[in-house]
């Protein structure tokens, strides 16, 4: 398989990600569409990893590292998006403009 | 033989350890670990004891470094290297770090403020500090991250943490914005990883001067790598999250936010671009160049028309993210430029420090008002500051001049220093920017004075209530006037210091 | 809280007193400084070492030589003076103890500024002096002050007047055209230590000569800009006449005596960088000329007597930089034009400060007249002030400017048509300052009525009486008592260098009359106009053509209010469709407007949502990795 294939194919995961962060207004969906940004940059690694025949396994260590990043990420995530919700009993993140200008 | 019995007669190929290399970094780790145990299992610990507490920690990292001081090597297989910056960082973090921790301990002198943060804020604080010099030292994409991102989830956390509505914004877009940046970041380094076969930067050095790597693919991710980190230096036009929520988080945890999260991040700005992809210096100077331009100039025009301390100081910030910019587009030919860098850092953070200090002593001068969305710091309650109270007013004075970069303050010595190694390195189009961008920014610092000197107090000044009794503020604000002065009247040690971290390891 | 009243009221005599004991060890340090032989009489106090680094030395070394101990002794004696004139003028302020630090700051500032070894102290003061002006110029930051109209009725029993806060936008009006003129200063320092290696005075003078001549002209042309800021030349005086907003005697001490000469004595400073270069020694000769000029026809159409000084101000700080554009013959005569007019002119400034404290704050020439009678010693030493700057023989003013000239026409070449311009000056500077002293101490009585002017107290008065003297002797006492060329000359001649040789008395004695008889001819022509029974304002109005360009004070303001606010303004309207253009005046106020207008629309990009932030991240990412990946 040549390496295009899954590079194209994480750069429209990422490019979809990118598009869910900038036109959903629920929070919960930007976070999801944050962390598919990552896992295309999973792919990435993966795939270069593959194509290199890295020894070290560089890629795949750093995905998992990812992994667990993103885990912690959307953990501290929801955990923000919750207590707005508390607060102000929105996740739209298009009310939560009282800082600006 | 049997394959397993030869396998197990040959020793292991463990790495090495170097546990002294990293010791500055474990011991915050451990501080951070045992502040959380306390908070934990001794809810009723007064904040003062956690402030001891993570003081002790932060003296032991400062002695642990003051011990490896004269320690230059590349540890863990060349992911952690300790050279000038790594050292030079570590000094200047741990100092922003002690100031910090003072200021979020004064929270205790009145009950019930909604602005303070709960007793949690002393571990995340050391956690964040651990992140952010290990940032400085990271000499691996991948530590580049892990670092990254420990910094940032402690600060998320830090942002929000208080009963104000405006906190828990800024945590949400800081949150947001600073995931959403990363994962370009991470982007970044997947493109480098596929196009060198190493995230480690000295093998990136080394494949950068190779010819048969792939370009393209190489300058796609050194592309998002800049996004990643112009987004943590706050440069245009990464910046807009910055006056929100310098804004909306509680003013020590801006102040942290703006000193330290400085510091790390052109730390690990100048050893990825100056020093591992120096090779491509033709290629991105003038991205940061270019990003160096538009940030003092927007920094500076729209600090101009802010009418909230918090906020103009927030553009301050950006703006000064410009000048260091200079320092590294000047760094990769001109080694005075990463000298000229670590020393405005070092002046900057305690410069920018001190004015959160007095913005956090003035918030405190109204009656405690619970409604409010946000903590009180508009330029209004600074009318007549000098009449009511003088110290405050003249320290303010002397961080608003040290910001503006008027001698013999620090501030002119920072920007002085880093400009002439623009001139050297023959970036003076980019000087003269500069030098017209502090010039406009003269306005809103002595704009501030102007408001504190020149005008009547409103309302009845009878009816305001005392600060409280404010030690830990005072000694913080003491010791950060007294650092803005004496480093501008003996800039010079500071500069020699500067001076031996031009040599970057890996 | 008794003992603090009684300190403030005491703050106006230990800050005078500061003043003039700096003063006695000045002129202690200056007979010191005789007792040496001419060419031992520099000075280098090696103070603390600021830091140093590499090949940078910086340290707070001060120099004592003639030149800087000049400066020394005039900035520390009118200060004094000054100082003395503010505890009455001030008296009624409430803020007086605020005013009398900030102007003791000042001439610590400004001593810094004179006495600097290095262009980085000399910064330092540079610096000081004008956060010092901003401060004294918005000092009455919300004071209703006169607005004189200059087409305004004369007055018949109520004056016409109106009232407005104009002293904050003055003062941001000043800080800009100062910050302006800094810019050059600071490349200028930027690009000497790139060329020298050095800023300390001597090393830089020292390889002065052997810069390359283009290098020469772009520090001096740098360093002249800094001038042109700071001593309100063409194109930045404008800030000038507004700084009038400030307390008078803030304008006497600052934007008179000492603050606005800096330039003057930069460019005398550092003559050697000037020397080295024709072009930018050309561009000083043509922009001091042209300022002197085109500031005395404005001066005649004012009717505000602060501003009418001011023009003046800006107009003889011309022939200043006239003299020390000029080379070695005319440096000496600069300097001593800065000291005489430091002297008349500080009194100019009092005595019109007095005029105003007898007479409700009133600035309006139109409602003086007569008040010769009222106030005697204001009169008689604004006349022997008015001598001196008009160039009535053997007064102060006639040697300096006459100097001046005399240098300027041996000189030859261009500077021919710098004592050209300079002598049809001084024809209108006879005519201004005589309109002045007639429309407000001669003819009938124009006040309203209900007001009784009345003489200044003793405190004020006196050092109107001191400076009078000197205005009438300095000239006389400093160039004749040794002879031709002078003592004054001699006594500057190791700082600034020789002239060449000394031209003949005979035709020295034929400039002098061409300009004494010129002005003779401009203040009788203000006499039989302002003096004998005539109606001025008939005239005025019959002629309005004519004069209204000069009230307007040749439109230079407009000009470029409409190219930085209008055009600004169109651009930012484009930007963002409100622009807020209210309050708006004058060139400079229309910069800091141009940046405030694009700013509040560049603000508009702060929404406040974080997708239109998210969004902006991804632009820039978008823009850099194209830039990246597709560039050629």
């Amino acid at each position: 398989m040549p390496l295009m294939y899954p590079l194209v194919f994480a750069a429209f995961l990422f490019s979809a990600g990118v598009y869910g962060v900038l036109a959903r207004r629920n929070a919960v969906m930007v976070l999801m569409s944050i962390e598919l940004m990552l896992n295309a940059v999973n792919v990435n690694l993966v795939a270069f990893n593959a194509y290199l025949r890295d020894e070290l396994v560089s890629g795949q260590v750093f995905a998992l590292f990812v992994i667990a990043v993103a885990a912690a990420e959307v953990g501290i995530g929801l955990a923000i998006v919750l207590l707005i919700f508390r607060n102000r009993e929105t996740v739209n993140i298009d009310e939560v403009d009282l800082l600006r200008w | 033989m049997h394959p397993l019995a030869q396998a197990t007669t040959q020793p292991l190929p463990l790495p090495e350890v170097d546990w002294r290399a990293i010791a500055p970094e474990l011991a915050l780790a451990v501080a951070g670990v045992v502040l959380l145990l306390v908070v934990a299992f001794w809810p009723r610990a007064g904040r003062g004891v956690l402030a001891g507490l993570t003081l002790a920690g932060l003296a032991a990292a400062a002695a642990l470094t003051v011990w490896n001081w004269d320690l230059e090597r590349v540890a863990f297989e060349g992911a952690v290297s300790l050279d000038g910056i790594t050292r030079y960082a570590r000094a200047v973090l741990l100092a922003v770090g002690a100031l910090a921790t003072l200021m979020v301990a004064q929270g205790d002198s009145r009950e019930g403020e909604p602005d303070d943060s709960p007793p949690e804020v002393f571990p995340l604080l050391l956690f964040a500090l651990l992140g952010m010099v290990l940032l400085a030292a990271a000499s691996d994409l991948l530590v580049v991250f892990i670092a990254l991102e420990i910094l940032s989830l402690s600060l998320y956390v830090m942002a929000g943490e208080t009963r104000r509505l405006a906190a828990q914004e800024a945590a949400m877009k800081y949150f947001l914005l600073g995931a959403f940046s990363s994962a370009f970041l991470l982007y970044g380094i997947a493109l480098c990883y596929g196009a060198t076969g190493s995230t480690n930067l000295l093998e990136i050095a080394d494949a950068t001067g190779d010819p048969t790597a792939d370009g393209t693919l190489l300058l796609a991710g050194v592309g998002l790598l800049a996004v990643g980190f112009l987004f943590k230096v706050s440069a245009v036009p990464f910046h807009m999250w910055t006056p929100d929520v310098y804004q909306g988080t509680p003013t020590p945890v801006a102040a942290f936010m703006a000193a330290a999260t400085k510091v790390a991040g052109f730390a690990v700005f100048l050893r990825v671009f100056a020093g591992a992809l120096g090779g491509l210096v033709v290629s991105w100077r003038p991205v940061i160049a270019g990003a160096a331009v538009l940030t003092m100039l927007v920094g500076a025009a729209l600090a101009v028309v802010q009418t909230d301390l918090k906020r103009m100081l927030a553009y301050s910030s950006i703006s000064h993210a410009g000048y260091l910019l200079v320092g590294v587009a000047a760094a990769a030919t001109v080694p005075a430029g990463v000298s000229a860098s670590m020393f405005y850092l070092l002046t900057y953070a305690f410069m920018v420090m001190g004015a959160f200090m007095v913005v956090q002593y003035v918030s405190r001068l109204g009656p405690p008002d619970d409604d409010a969305i946000g903590e009180r710091s508009s330029l209004e309650d600074y009318r007549g500051l000098a009449r009511r109270h003088p110290w405050a007013a003249g320290l303010l004075a002397v961080f608003m001049l040290a910001l503006t970069g008027i001698p013999p303050l620090s501030g002119f010595w920072a920007k002085y220093y880093v400009f002439l190694a623009g001139i050297e390195a023959g970036l003076t189009w980019l000087v003269v920017v500069a030098v017209i961008s502090s010039v406009i920014s003269a306005f809103f610092y002595l704009r501030v004075l102007v408001v504190a000197y020149l005008q009547e107090p409103v309302g009845d000044p009878g009816a305001e209530t005392a600060p409280g009794r404010t030690p830990a503020l005072g000694v913080a604000l003491g010791l950060a006037g007294l650092l803005t002065v004496a480093i501008g009247l003996a800039p010079e040690a500071l500069i020699a210091a500067a001076r031996s971290a031009e040599r970057i390891l890996g | 809280m008794l003992f603090g009243q009684r300190l403030r009221a005491l703050a106006g005599w230990i800050a005078t007193l500061a003043v003039a004991a700096a003063f006695v060890v000045a002129l202690a340090a200056f007979f010191e400084l005789l007792s040496h032989p001419g060419e031992e009489r520099t000075q280098i106090l090696r103070g603390y070492e600021w830091f140093t680094s590499g090949d940078l030395r910086v340290a707070f070394d001060l120099r004592w030589d003639p030149l800087s101990a000049l400066m020394a002794l005039v900035v520390t004696g009118v200060s004094s003076l000054i100082h003395l004139y503010s505890i009455g003028y001030m008296e009624h302020d409430e803020r007086r103890e605020t005013f009398f630090s900030w102007l003791n700051l000042f001439v610590a500032s400004m001593l810094v500024l004179v006495l600097a070894q290095n262009f980085l102290v000399m910064f330092l003061g540079w610096e000081g002096v004008g956060l010092c002006s901003y401060l004294l110029v918005g000092f009455w930051f919300n004071r209703r002050l006169l607005v004189v109209n200059p087409l305004g009725r004369l007055v018949e029993g109520e004056p016409d007047d109106t009232r407005e806060v104009w002293a904050p936008p003055a003062a941001k009006k000043a800080f800009l055209a100062n910050r302006i003129g800094d810019v050059g200063f600071l490349l200028a320092m930027f690009l000497i230590f790139a060329t020298t290696g050095s800023l300390d005075f001597d090393v830089v003078f020292g390889e002065a000569g052997a810069l390359a001549a283009g290098t020469a002209t772009a520090i001096a042309l740098l360093l002249f800009l800094a001038c042109t800021g700071k001593s309100a030349q063409f194109p930045l005086y404008v800030w000038l006449p507004d700084a009038m907003a400030g307390p008078t005697p803030v304008s006497a001490l600052i934007h008179a005596a000492t603050m606005v000469t800096a330039g003057v004595f930069l460019v005398a400073r550092t003559h050697t960088i000037f020397e080295a270069s024709g072009t930018a020694q050309t561009v000083v000769l043509l922009v001091g000329a042209g300022t002197a000029l085109l500031a005395a026809l404005i001066a005649i159409g004012q009717d505000d007597i602060k501003k009418i000084l001011a023009y003046s101000t800006v107009s003889q700080l011309g022939y200043m930089f006239i003299g020390v554009a000029l080379g070695p013959i005319g440096y000496a005569a600069g300097m001593l034009h800065l000291v005489t007019h430091a002297f008349f002119k500080a009194q100019l400034f009092l005595g019109a400060g007095s005029v105003m404290h007898g007479n409700d704050d009133d600035t309006d020439i139109k409602h003086f007249g007569g008040l010769r009678s009222a106030m005697p010693i204001t009169f008689w030493t604004t006349m022997a002030a008015w001598a001196a700057i008009v160039g009535v023989p053997f007064t102060s003013g006639f040697y300096s400017k006459d100097q001046v000239l005399a240098a300027a026409f041996e000189h030859g070449g261009i500077g021919l048509l710098a004592w050209a311009i300079g002598v049809f000056t001084a024809g209108l500077t006879a005519f201004y300052m005589s309109r002045y002293v007639f429309l407000t101490f001669f003819g009938e009585r124009r006040w309203p009525e209900g007001r009784h002017p009345h003489e200044s107290p003793p405190v004020m008065t006196v050092p109107l009486i001191v400076l009078a003297v000197l205005a009438l002797v300095a000239g006389f006492a400093l160039t004749t008592f040794t002879g031709e060329g002078g003592r004054f000359q001699a006594f500057l001649e190791p700082v600034l260098g020789a002239p060449e040789e000394h031209e003949s008395l005979a035709a020295a004695a034929g400039l002098s009359a061409a300009a004494t008889g010129l002005a003779a001819v401009g203040a009788i022509v203000a006499w039989l106009l302002y003096v004998r029974p005539f109606d001025w304002l008939a005239l005025r109005r019959r002629w309005a053509g004519a004069w209204r360009p000069l009230a307007e004070k040749l439109y230079v303001d407009q000009v470029y209010e409409f190219f930085t606010v209008n055009l600004g303004g169109a651009l930012a309207a484009f930007l963002a469709r409100n622009v807020d253009q209210r309050g708006i005046d004058g060139a400079v106020n229309g910069v800091a407007e141009l940046v405030g207008s694009s700013a509040r629309s560049g603000r508009r990009l702060q929404s406040g949502l974080v997708r239109s932030y998210a969004l902006g991240v991804l632009g820039g990412a978008v823009l850099i990795v194209a830039f990246l990946v597709f560039r050629p």
